[in-house]
């Protein structure tokens, strides 16, 4: 068993060494991704880590030309969107994730509903190394 | 088998005011309240004395943020004259005001109080845009901050989980649009008083002037789905589908019941409130409704006892185009899936069987977060009390309207029944 917390923090570390980490309930067996440290299903604190297989489907995104400061930090603007996603994990649960890999000036062609597969993104965000979660298609 | 709700005695409202929204440079909060509170005083029938207010409750997202300015509650109070009273400042986001007014109700129907002032504020104009965008993305939840998400961001990927379900497309939200355009010039406290039609018609004129030539802009739509004249903001979220950076204050005067008469004989009660909380869009169980929104819709109906057919007409959180369109269903007004066949039939408009955002909504009245959620209701109560003038919703004899208040991405939703008996 290891020992790190069942918090968005640890989320963050283990994205950094590029793995998709949920924690599961070990009374009741309820999942969650990012992970709980109380399971609400049951209320037990007894949680344990699981990786995810970092597959998936696309269930909402947007393509956004107003970037928010960290972004426009990273290069982002009107002529250079970006695009954000909700992925329904191929364990079931759902990530808020970036979209790669795909041309957010055409959005038309993007499907609800199309395959993905997880990619870290290790970006400089002013002078730190930033890991960010993202899919591609398959 | 779940309780209905009730309030330990009834409350009414008996006076109410807000001040013009809009982008002000020569006006600060304390300006926009007083604007609202002398509306507030002249509104109420009989007269009152600010004196016999037992306490305020304020609705600020985030001042701080803005103006670098907290703590608003005392300084409201002091500048309504009604300090030493105690003041309390509630926080939810684009629904704190909305929460205000409840923990007022409640004090009232507690019997801890008589007379309580409820309100809100919001100055935010006098920063950048990316600045604001800053300053509101504080009530995202973090996960969707790391991807990336931005607030028009998030109900734009709404809209891509409802498009995707339902059939639905662009030109389904351009009515909603269309509709709070053509509300809004009826409405003298709306930011943009103006027509799509009217805007078209302008930027073609100048466009002439300018360049010696007009794009071929048919119909209110062909303008919409022009990026030039609607830029992209957060596909398919435009600049059209996104409510404007504002200021502005609102405020309501609540008394017990029974004694509501002696300062009007016309009040207006309480029916249903409802408030939920929800846990982030993506952990909700569908993408294409807000739990929350249900739950306190499902809370206020089972207090008051109404149905979603009783409501006549209702201010719903239009924070962006799709943001209607969900909560329309998810108020029960019409079935999942229906709302944007409905809307396109004209059944949201001022003369439509169920007429929302008569006001202009956020989108054409303004949105200064905190003071959003009572201006709804002050709008509903101007309507039931048959003084909405030119944008008065026309079936008459109106007894029962509604509100509608969502902060963050979800995360805080109430709706508040409110009735003339």
């Amino acid at each position: 068993m290891e020992e790190k917390s069942f918090s968005d923090i640890t989320y963050e570390q283990y994205l950094k060494e590029e793995k998709l980490m949920g924690s599961r309930c070990t009374e009741c067996e309820a999942a969650y991704v990012p992970p709980r440290s109380i399971c609400v299903q049951c209320f037990s604190s007894d949680m344990e880590w699981v990786e995810m297989k970092g597959t998936g489907r696309l269930a909402a995104f947007t393509c956004i030309t107003i970037a928010p400061p960290f972004m426009i930090a990273q290069g982002y603007n009107r002529k250079n969107p970006y695009i954000s996603g909700v992925v329904e994990l191929e364990e079931g649960g759902r990530v808020d994730a970036r979209i790669e890999g795909l041309d957010p000036n055409k959005p038309e062609d993007i499907k609800v509903g199309m395959p993905l597969k997880v990619k870290y993104l290790h970006t400089e965000v002013g002078d730190k190394e930033e890991t960010f979660l993202a899919f591609e298609p398959l | 088998m779940k309780k209905n709700r009730k309030l330990g005695r009834g409350v009414a409202i008996v006076g109410a005011g807000m001040s013009k929204f809009g982008m002000f440079r020569d006006k600060d909060s304390k300006d926009l309240f007083a604007d609202a509170f002398r509306e507030l005083i002249v509104s109420v029938d009989k007269g009152f004395d600010p004196k016999d207010v037992d306490a305020l409750y304020l609705g600020n997202f985030s001042n701080d943020y803005f103006m670098h300015q907290a703590h608003w509650g005392p300084i409201i109070s002091d500048l309504v004259g009604i300090a030493p009273k105690p003041a309390t400042r509630t926080e939810g986001a684009c629904a704190s005001s909305a929460l205000a007014f409840r923990e007022g109700v409640f004090a009232i129907a507690s019997g801890f109080y008589d007379m309580v002032l409820v309100g809100g504020v919001e100055e935010m104009s006098k920063r950048t845009t990316e600045e604001v965008a800053e300053g509101l993305a504080l009530a995202t939840v973090p996960y969707e901050g790391r991807a990336g998400f931005t607030f028009p961001g998030v109900f734009g990927a709404v809209a891509t989980a409802y498009f995707a379900k339902y059939g639905a497309h662009r030109e389904h939200l351009m009515n909603i649009t269309i509709k709070s355009h053509n509300n809004a010039p009826l409405n003298p406290k709306a930011q943009f008083p103006v027509t799509i039609a009217d805007l078209m018609n302008k930027k073609k004129e100048s466009l002439q002037k300018r360049e010696g030539a007009a794009p071929d802009w048919q119909t209110e739509k062909d303008f919409l789905a022009d990026a030039r004249a609607n830029p992209v903001v957060a596909w398919p979220m435009h600049l059209f589908d996104c409510c404007p950076i504002s200021d502005g204050a609102s405020c309501m005067l609540l008394v017990a019941e029974e004694i509501a008469r002696n300062f009007t004989d016309d009040p207006i009660f309480v029916a249903g409130l409802g408030q939920g909380s929800g846990r982030g869009f993506h952990a909700s169980d569908d993408l294409t409704y807000f739990e929350a929104t249900r739950y306190a819709a499902r809370e206020a109906y089972g207090m008051s006892g109404l149905t979603p057919d009783d409501i006549q007409f209702s201010e719903v959180h239009d924070c962006f185009s799709i943001a209607e369109l969900v909560h329309v269903e998810d108020l029960g007004f019409f079935k999942p899936g229906q709302g944007y066949k409905a809307i396109a039939d004209g059944a949201t408009r001022l003369d439509g069987i169920k007429p929302i955002n008569t006001s202009g909504g956020l989108k054409c009245k303004g949105h200064p977060v905190g003071a959003t959620g009572i201006s709804q209701l002050y709008e509903v109560w101007t309507q039931l009390r048959g003084l909405a003038g030119a944008r008065q919703v026309p079936a008459g004899d109106l007894r029962i309207g509604a509100a509608h208040n969502l902060g963050g991405t979800g995360g805080t939703c109430t709706f508040t029944i409110l009735e003339r008996k």
